[in-house]
């Protein structure tokens, strides 16, 4: 089945990486073709970022994303731009502390941006928090297919960190469901 | 051992580059191709002779791609558009010398500096036609990050093989998208054929393709754009000698078009067939599993053009013609058959939809093929 997931927030926040991340884990470590694209712009810190994840259990053809089933939302400016249009059975993983609104379907609150800083020191990891959230979600991918493809990604020496933020996102949610 | 790998179309290319036995790349970055030149630029050193340069722009890029390609290593350069156009010149250099280079055109939105970062099919006449005087060349467009992969290495096999420049076509979509790729063990590696140290430098037997004598095969051997005899002295103002050399030069790629063709045909007996390459096909290839009553033609090499496989399609009443473009291929097309061919041009960087490309044929259904 088709699964077509936006990421959006601002320049900085490793939107991108995220979605990169997130797109080898389920493409080389939970064996689903995956299409990846962002959009190029000029941006820099502060401007607008977005990429877009396509997942399926056949081959992707058309390879952009068209009307999502998930989001991740990282800023209120691009949930103007993307969360005000989610479908009514979407379901949107959002940073509460950056986003002020809330869109008409299921959605996750999660702090990922305050968590980062406080919690584990460094806002850079604002982005494995929220993958974290987006897997324990959704159960799109494994939580185990996930782990690896951010050990396979990040820079050596920060995998203690970026793990535990990603436990954090898996934490932050199942308190939510609980 | 063969390995799985979430890469980009830009690096795919560079991957294929190594894998065929690259050892030379030459350029100058340019948006949307950049990601080329910097994977070439982080492996050429790691490896036995491998060489990387960045020039002060395209026009010297391809010129040392040339000269690294007469030492006999296997070279190339990657651009887009503006740079594709500062390479024209030197492209029928390559060609007039007969030598083996592949050139990667990340194409993006045009004319001039356009849109950097959006994607565009703009440059595939340029790609026929773009440099003075008459020739031909070999194009290949993949559709895929796999293709990007699996092209690159066969526009090396054929360049060397035809002795020519080859160019990967691909735009900015397939560049900076990235899906799960094989890299195999091993691929195939086709080399030009050797020649003699004591045949001509541009004789040839009845295969119009002469052997490969790069510097230091023990031969002296002048390289010159000027119209030349088999020795490659100038000889440029005898008509016979200009008409034999550049006839050879074409024949011996357009003599074997259909050799060299490389398509994919799904429901040939539909009477909506859609013609298409790139990107653009997986649009194509998305609304063909969704509508059995379209069939399509894949060209994944648009050039030279394979025009006797069009003759395929015997119950076509319509040809549409998808392209990021105001209609170029679609014109070629138009020249080789009798059958209404119909341009979905779409420009500004956007893919064409399922949706939009299900309109034109049902529009062109009931019509029967009349416009």
């Amino acid at each position: 089945m088709r699964t077509e997931i936006r990421f959006a927030g601002f320049g900085g926040q490793g939107i991108v990486t995220a979605a990169v991340i997130f797109g080898k884990a389920a493409a080389i470590y939970a064996d689903k073709y995956v299409v990846q694209t962002q959009v190029y712009g000029p941006e820099a810190r502060g401007g607008s970022a977005t990429s877009a994840v396509v997942l399926d259990d056949a081959d992707i053809l058309y390879p952009k994303v068209t009307d999502p089933d998930i989001y991740v939302i990282m800023s209120q400016d691009s949930f103007d731009k993307y969360g005000t249009k989610a479908k009514s059975d979407a379901i949107v993983v959002l940073d509460s502390g950056l986003v002020h609104d809330r869109p008409n379907c299921t959605y996750y609150e999660v702090p990922a941006s305050r968590v980062a800083k406080e919690e584990l020191g460094r806002v850079i990891v604002a982005n494995i928090i929220m993958l974290g959230a987006l897997v324990a979600a959704t159960g799109v991918i494994g939580r185990e297919a996930l782990k690896e493809g951010i050990l396979s990604s990040v820079p050596k020496g920060t995998e203690e960190l970026n793990l535990k933020a990603m436990t954090q996102g898996f934490e932050i949610i199942e308190k939510i469901k609980a | 051992m063969s390995q799985l790998e979430f890469v980009q179309g830009n690096i795919a290319c560079g991957k294929g580059a190594i894998a065929a036995g690259c050892t030379f790349f030459g350029g100058y970055p340019i948006t949307p191709s950049t990601e080329v030149a910097e994977y070439m630029a982080a492996a050429l050193p790691k490896i036995e002779g491998g060489c990387f340069i960045q020039m002060e722009d395209e026009i010297a890029g391809i010129a040392c791609a040339i000269g690294a390609a007469w030492t006999g290593a296997r070279s190339m350069t990657a651009t887009s558009g503006p740079g594709f156009s500062l390479m024209m010149e030197n492209i029928g250099y390559a060609f007039m010398t007969e030598t083996p280079c592949v050139i990667v055109n990340v194409q993006r939105g045009g004319p001039s500096t356009g849109q950097p970062t959006m994607a565009a099919q703009g440059d595939m006449m340029q790609a026929r036609y773009g440099s003075h005087g008459d020739y031909s060349i070999i194009a290949l467009c993949p559709a895929t990050v796999q293709e990007c992969f699996e092209l690159t290495v066969k526009a090396f096999n054929l360049s060397d093989q035809f002795r020519c420049p080859v160019f990967v076509m691909t735009d900015e979509i397939i560049g900076h998208m990235r899906e799960r790729i094989l890299i195999p063990d091993s691929v195939e590696i086709i080399r030009p054929k050797p020649a003699k140290p004591t045949d001509l430098p541009f004789g040839t037997d009845e295969s119009d393709i002469p052997g490969f004598l790069p510097f230091g095969s023990g031969q002296r051997i002048h390289v010159t754009g000027l119209t030349h005899d088999e020795r490659g002295y100038p000889d440029s103002s005898s008509y016979q000698r200009h008409e034999m050399l550049i006839k050879r030069l074409v024949h011996k790629i357009e003599s074997r078009r259909h050799e060299i063709a490389d398509y994919e045909i799904v429901n040939p007996d539909a009477k909506i067939i859609f013609i298409c390459y790139g990107v653009p096909a997986r649009t194509v290839q998305q609304l063909a599993a969704q509508d059995k009553a379209i069939g399509y033609l894949r060209l994944r090499i648009v050039w030279p053009f394979p025009e006797e496989v069009l003759k395929q399609f015997k119950n076509v009443t319509t040809f549409i013609v998808p392209e990021m473009n105001l209609g170029m291929i679609s014109r070629e097309i138009e020249r080789h058959t009798a059958i209404p061919v119909v341009s979905v041009g779409k420009i500004g960087g956007d893919l064409h939809t399922a949706q939009e490309l299900q309109e034109v044929a049902n529009a062109y259904k009931t019509a029967g093929g009349q416009r």
